[in-house]
């Protein structure tokens, strides 16, 4: 199904550099407790009110593992097809900042849990792109640092400190912003479906830090930049572009990139230098001696495997088989998985399973999207059901009423969650299926317009859609619009013959 | 009131108070106000960072209540004393720390609570070497404990040694019946030595290490210190034990130690490891190993020479491993969330950090945390850190390869001198460590060891031997030093020599 795409050299205004970006995503671990304790994860809480002694790094406290947050990781590790591994085990990252109680972040660096996983990405146009995964592991996460609550002080939050978190590492597959943004959504919505992370940007709890360089088409790698402090989609966006520029300024003035962490400023839309290399820090990573190797049977592992749920991509496969949607429609409909429920609950309550589906697909995510959007509602709060939907779709595959008349119906469904047809019959919207009284209107119709039917008849053929225009119009809106379309068409040949 | 004087109650061991206890011809309360003088009279050698007591007075009461409601606890009324690397909720644990000198934990450390449940009466916290690095008490930030046992001819004050120095000292000086220690390279074993006790080691994983400050966690170990190998094994079955909240701790039953020490070695396999015959042994004390082999023999045992060929790699690579974690463990005193902050402005965090570690930590501590941070660099990693661990595999595989050829034990010397004295340690940091250096190959390699007071060097100090065994096999091991401490007839330091500085 891999295509490798030409890649990277189309970017901004030179042709003659190739761009290479590696992601780096932090991933919360959907899970009550921490990784290593048994405190709260709530997000949210007041400052300090979800520590145990164990995140405080108090002395004498010791981590124990949470089994919960390693299922999570195995399942993901399975989701991206990677090797999960019966032996992993904690290694300690050392370095000192006030947000860190212990001075280390407890990490795997020498035996991640997962290794050489994959996502497919693919574009609109249908092709695919695969980027390989270099590794998922399992680490903690620290405390949130505010240094702008008070002219000469910084308060620390520990709230956040030893939340689990999976960091999940793609190999530098990816060509320019376009494929990096296809990859996180793609990874989001994995995450999402099979319900280890909630990977919501705006709290935080997926995070993506850029590792990005450039070189000569074919030629060795370049030295690279990782921008951090990315917490957007459109930042993201923003920060590779600049980065992008930054770079190939620099080395078509035949001067060095220097290998660097950089902070993206979204205020400046700029990135600026964090540390270098040099101020880098020695993490010297060592095994963590208060943690034991997890060792995983692997049966369990194939359980688990056997125990995950459809993943989107298997899921926009079978919408395509299934119900004859197009890759656009299927995409759109399983990138988040609760859509792809609501589709799915609708299906169910379907009169039509022919023409049923696609109609309902296109509502959903046509006039169904468009007013969720307008009031700003996530899908499972919509007042509408995938079974009142349902109903409203049948009612037009039955002809009760016609598509313009449904997307009056849906307004009051929405605003009285009252039944569709209830609100047919309530509001007289019942679909005019009487051919003769189609026809005298049109008649009607026609001989009100002498100027316009001899115009039509002159070539100008737009000119029908007025007529049926005209023509439902006089009928309240309810005429069967494919009726008053062939009756038209017969009265308007017959008037030029 | 009992008939006991109190210098009567301050000899009884543990299994005899225990017996008398129960029987009520004496009472716990009784028991500690003999314990409590003795604290007060011992007070100059510096035993105690923190007394309880008020706290313990009060303990004693209820342990009597329960003496008389017929339903005494395994350890009632016991007086014991912890190390002040071990957490007790509400009460001061500074670790011999400047930089712990205010904290109080708002928990105790699994072995306080099963000990606590066990009933025995805390009477306070000892002295030991910061962060228990150190043989000798000397890198206290509350100053050296002082050995009770002195050369009668030079008068010269020796160290306890250490780390467990204030806990071994305290027993030995008739403080506290019995006392907790730690030991990761030898700090249970090198003190109990120097101060003429029984010190064990349990196996790694056998008693948690939650609540203990950490030093180095892949060698820390809490153990007891008590005057006979009976008191050991009684307080010991009380410490040990799974906890969930210590991820290295091993689900393993424990026994009820006591119902191994029959004294007799009929059919046990003794090994004497030729590589511990060090060139640097003192003659006092490669006399009594000698003796140990005989006594031993005498006990039924079968005794033949073995090898361990790694031995002599122990020690440095000791010096890497226990440094590097340590330099991480340690990194959490930072003054941010508790302990002593430095105090004045500071720049910024990094001066704070500065200021605050290189203040609160005395030079032993800052020597290990550097060593440890350096052995950890990268660059530096592989050939260090990553080369340690391996020859500690190997030293394990030594013991490993000795025990599945049917030996049950390992008999060495506990440490290659007695007690030095306080006034003229070693100056070179190397020749410190170097009291580590029968003690560390066991440690590295988890394993459980006790050191049996057997006899004195010819000033007339305590010198102690070591039985080393496989892992979990603390029961027999007990036993094995039970027959030693039969056959050497150790008699502990009279209470009328103890010696208490002016």
């Amino acid at each position: 199904m891999t295509s490798p795409r030409p890649t990277g050299s189309s970017v901004g205004t030179s042709t003659s550099w190739e761009v290479v970006i590696g992601l780096e995503v932090h991933a919360q671990i959907v899970s009550n407790s921490k990784l290593f304790s048994s405190a709260s994860t709530q997000f949210a809480g007041p400052p300090n009110t979800q520590v145990s002694f164990v995140d405080g790094g108090f002395p004498g406290q010791l981590p124990t593992l949470n089994r919960f947050c390693v299922e999570q990781a195995v399942r993901t590790g399975l989701a991206l097809d990677g090797q999960v591994h019966t032996v992993s085990s904690f290694d300690r990252k050392n370095y000192f900042y006030a947000d860190l109680p212990t001075g280390y972040q407890i990490s795997q660096f020498f035996h991640p849990i997962m290794t050489g996983g994959h996502l497919d990405i693919e574009f609109d146009h249908g092709e695919s792109k695969r980027i390989r995964i270099n590794r998922l592991h399992l680490e903690q996460d620290a405390g949130k640092s505010f240094h702008d609550q008070h002219p000469h002080k910084s308060y620390i939050d520990l709230n956040r400190a030893g939340v689990g978190l999976m960091e999940i590492v793609s190999e530098p597959d990816l060509s320019n912003a376009e494929e990096a943004i296809l990859y996180l959504k793609k990874l989001r919505s994995l995450l999402r479906a099979i319900g280890s992370c909630n990977a919501n940007m705006e709290e935080g709890n997926f995070r993506a830090d850029v590792n990005i360089s450039l070189r000569r088409p074919g030629g060795a790698l370049g030295t690279r930049c990782e921008i951090k402090n990315v917490n957007s989609f459109k930042f993201i966006q923003q920060a590779i572009a600049y980065e992008i520029d930054r770079q190939k300024t620099l080395l078509e003035a035949s001067q060095p990139v220097v290998q660097e962490t950089r902070l993206y400023d979204p205020s400046l839309g700029e990135t600026r230098s964090m540390r270098s290399k040099e101020e880098a820090h020695d993490y010297r990573y060592f095994p963590d001696p208060d943690l034991l190797p997890v060792i995983l049977e692997p049966s369990w592992i194939e359980e688990v495997r056997a125990s995950l749920p459809e993943l989107p991509a298997a899921k926009q496969k079978r919408f395509m088989e299934t119900y004859g949607l197009v890759y656009y429609e299927a995409h759109l409909l399983t990138e988040d998985v609760s859509v792809a429920h609501f589709f799915e609950d609708g299906i169910k309550h379907l009169d039509d399973p022919v023409a049923g589906p696609k109609l309902l697909s296109s509502w959903i995510l046509g006039d169904f999207f468009a007013k969720l959007n307008k009031e700003n509602l996530s899908i499972d709060a919509s007042p509408v059901t995938p079974s009142m939907l349902a109903a409203l779709i049948s009612l037009i595959t039955k002809e009760v009423i016609s598509g313009r008349i449904a997307k009056e119906v849906f307004i009051h469904m929405w605003e009285t969650q009252k039944d569709p047809l209830q609100i047919v019959e309530l509001h007289n919207l019942v679909q005019i299926d009487d051919k003769s009284l189609i026809q005298e209107t049109a008649e009607k119709v026609l001989a009100d317009n002498p100027d316009m039917v001899a115009e039509y008849h002159q070539g100008r053929d737009k000119l029908f859609g007025f007529f049926v225009g005209q023509t439902i119009k006089q009928l309240g809106g309810k005429a069967n619009p494919s009726l008053v379309n062939s009756i038209l068409k017969t009265l308007l040949s017959a008037d030029r013959n | 009131m009992s008939n006991f004087s109190s210098s009567e109650l301050l000899t009884l061991t543990g299994v005899e108070a225990l017996g008398l206890l129960k029987k009520r011809e004496i009472s716990s309360s009784e028991l500690l106000h003999a314990y409590l003088s003795q604290i007060e009279k011992t007070k100059n050698l510096n035993l105690f960072i923190t007394q309880t007591p008020e706290e313990a007075r009060r303990n004693a009461q209820e342990s009597d209540q329960r003496y008389a409601q017929g339903n005494p606890l395994p350890l009632d009324g016991l007086p014991f004393a912890h190390k002040d690397l071990f957490c007790t909720k509400d009460i001061l644990t500074t670790a011999a720390s400047e930089i712990l000198s205010n904290f109080t934990p708002c928990y105790d450390a699994t072995v306080v609570a099963k000990l606590k449940e066990a009933g025995v009466t805390m009477v306070g916290k000892t002295n030991a070497d910061e962060f228990a690095m150190g043989s000798s008490t000397l890198t206290s930030h509350y100053g050296p404990s002082i050995n009770p046992w002195i050369c009668a001819q030079d008068q010269d004050p020796l160290v306890p040694g250490g780390s467990s120095g204030g806990s071994t000292a305290a027993v030995a000086a008739y403080a506290a019946l019995a006392s907790s220690g730690t030991d990761t390279g030898g700090s249970i074993r090198q003190p109990a030595s120097y101060c003429g006790l029984v010190g064990i080691k349990p196996t790694y994983g056998r008693c948690s290490r939650y609540g203990i400050i950490a030093f180095a966690s892949s060698l820390d170990q809490a153990g007891v210190h008590t005057r006979t190998v009976d008191d050991a094994a009684l307080f010991l079955t009380h410490m040990a034990g799974h906890d969930p909240k210590d991820a290295t701790s091993v689900k393993c039953d424990v026994p009820h130690y006591p119902d191994f020490l029959t004294g007799c070695l009929k059919g046990i396999r003794i090994g004497i490891p030729k590589e511990y015959h060090h060139a640097q042994l003192d003659t006092d004390i490669s006399h009594l190993w000698e003796k140990g082999i005989e006594w031993v023999k005498s006990r039924g045992a079968q005794v033949e020479e073995v090898s361990l060929p790694h031995t002599a790699l122990a020690l440095p690579t000791y010096y890497i491993i226990a440094p590097a974690e340590a330099s991480s463990n340690l990194a959490r005193y930072d003054g941010v969330r508790f302990g002593v902050r430095h105090k004045g402005e500071h720049e910024d965090l990094n001066e704070m950090y500065e200021q605050t570690r290189g203040k609160g930590f005395g030079a032993e501590v800052r020597r290990r945390v550097l060593l440890g941070t350096y052995v950890l660099s990268s660059g530096f990693y592989d050939a260090y850190f990553k080369k340690a661990q391996r020859v500690r595999s190997l030293i394990a595989q030594d013991f490993t390869q000795v025990f599945s050829k049917g030996i049950d034990f390992l008999l060495t010397p506990t440490t290659p001198t007695p007690a030095f004295s306080i006034k003229t340690p070693p100056t070179d940091p190397l020749a410190m460590y170097f009291n580590d250096v029968f003690s560390t190959p066991s440690s590295l390699a988890g394993l459980p060891a006790i050191s049996v007071p057997a006899g004195l060097s010819h000033k007339n100090l305590p010198l102690g031997l070591q039985l080393i065994g496989s892992p979990f096999s603390e029961g027999p091991l007990l036993n094995a030093a039970k027959a030693l401490e039969l056959e050497a007839n150790f008699t502990p330091l009279p209470l009328q020599n103890v010696y208490i500085p002016a």
